[in-house]
């Protein structure tokens, strides 16, 4: 079973619709003791970074979830949940993440040419980097194909782990995974086929416990 | 590279999908999740719907056919249409929509756009402008095109932004439902006077309408119609590869 982490941030029945409908077991929840029976967890998210890490703190979900991940179960954030991957934000002040993949989440601003509009919404292209093999979230995807952004921050200072891009300017981190954990900065639940086959490669991804 | 996108609109009233020329005279067209269906196939790369019902009964069904189109199909989902306060922001969005789309509501009352971003984001909300000439300014009209506010279009545009609009679809009334192309010199003082996407909507007639519209206006982020796509005097794996042939960077 695949739980949805249920933190009280954004909305889930794309995501719960997008999982039913390639045939996975998932479940939305904020109960600990359900996070901790699950084989794989999902942690979503669209707002601000703070009110998000926070609400993943007091709720003690964060803590929850870190500790799944740590023993090796599949994992992966998407979007805002991606971002609460990584140590460090910088939306509007400095807050901290839950740590699990080294890296800053910073904001586009500056960073992308003049004539970029931000935040960064569409469809854009996801690039693999040479210098690694092919993530198995992507086993389906193919270079170039489309998948769907809606973003202002982006996780930077963290190359080692990232295993896709999207040129925005420079190229953007669009994903980034260390062992267990992976980190999707696009809407995979609205990315149209592609999406629904990054989806499937996580849901047939085997524990490492 | 961020590609333009292509976005049929689906007007619903009593749960069916209408298109209106000039807002006026409405036709059946057919079946809101069977044509959401065969447009995500086809490549839309995102599909907006506007209820259009004015009734309660109406408004249930249109939220009934929303669960279904977003449990079918995965990409994004813009809804609009009665949208007067945060609750129905609310109710769409359980519903299945990605991003809610404001028009008369916000005229209404201009602090419902503030209200909005605050509590779902600013990409979650889409201000909707019906705009045509009126004494050699771009005047905002409500109520479908039928009331004058006085307002001027690019003053409103920019108002909304600056309130936590993400996105701006500008329909222009002058070229809405005549099939004479785009309303190029409208999206350009828009596309001046604000740096959130931008989308043409009204006066497509054909592929060549939207070859000239992103060449002559780089900015814009995406083009809308409905009647051609709705027709099929224009498929969208055509367009795109047209636009594609032309060097117009979309999503095959």
């Amino acid at each position: 079973m695949i739980a949805i982490v249920d933190y009280g941030v954004g909305n889930l029945f794309s995501l719960t619709s997008s999982l039913r409908a390639i045939g996975a077991d998932v479940t939305v929840t904020g109960q600990a003791e359900v996070l901790r029976q699950a084989e794989k967890l999902i942690l979503p998210g669209v707002g601000a970074f703070g009110d998000a890490a926070d609400l993943l703190r007091r709720s003690g979900l964060g803590r929850v979830v870190t500790e799944e991940a740590e023993k090796g179960k599949p994992f992966l954030g998407i979007c805002l949940g991606m971002q609460l991957l990584f140590d460090r934000s910088f939306e509007y002040g400095e807050h901290a993440g839950l740590g699990l993949i080294p890296g800053d989440v910073v904001g586009m601003a500056g960073v992308v040419p003049a004539g970029y509009k931000i935040p960064h919404i569409g469809w854009n292209a996801l690039h693999f980097p040479a210098s690694r093999p092919k993530s198995r979230l992507f086993q389906y995807v193919e270079e170039d194909q489309c998948v769907y952004f809606v973003h202002s921050y982006y996780a930077d200072r963290c190359a080692p782990y990232v295993t896709a891009t999207a040129e925005y300017g420079p190229e953007l981190t669009a994903a980034a995974e260390r062992d267990n954990v992976f980190g999707v900065q696009f809407h995979p639940e609205k990315s149209g086929d592609v999406g629904l086959a990054i989806l499937r490669a996580f849901c047939e991804m085997e524990d490492t416990i | 590279m961020i590609t333009k996108r292509i976005i049929p609109c689906l007007d619903v009233r009593d749960g069916r999908v209408v298109k209106g020329v000039n807002f006026l005279g409405l036709h059946d067209v057919s079946n809101p999740v069977s044509l959401a269906k065969y447009y995500s196939d086809s490549g839309a790369d995102e599909l907006v719907f506007y209820d259009i019902t004015a009734s309660a009964e109406g408004r249930a069904l249109f939220t009934d056919i929303l669960v279904e189109v977003a449990s079918t199909i995965f990409i994004p989902l813009t809804v609009g249409g009665g949208i007067n306060t945060v609750e129905d922001f609310d109710r769409v969005l359980k519903c299945g929509a990605d991003k809610v789309s404001v028009n008369s509501g916000a005229i209404r009352d201009p602090s419902l756009i503030a209200a909005a971003a605050k509590k779902y984001g600013d990409q979650c909300v889409v201000l909707s402008v019906d705009a045509k000439r009126v004494g050699g300014q771009y005047r905002v009209f409500a109520k479908g095109g039928r009331e004058d506010t006085g307002l001027d279009a690019i003053e409103w545009i920019k108002h909304g932004v600056q309130s936590g609009a993400g996105e701006i679809v500008l329909n222009s009334i002058d070229t809405d439902g005549v099939k004479g192309g785009f309303d190029l010199p409208m999206l350009a003082a828009v596309c001046d006077a604000v740096n959130v996407p931008v989308i043409a909507s009204g006066g497509a007639g054909g592929i060549d309408d939207f070859v000239k519209l992103f060449q002559a206006l780089p900015k814009v982020d995406a083009g809308l119609a409905a009647s051609i796509f709705h027709f099929g005097e224009v498929s969208i794996p055509e367009l795109k590869q047209a636009l594609h042939a032309q060097g117009i960077n979309v999503r095959l």
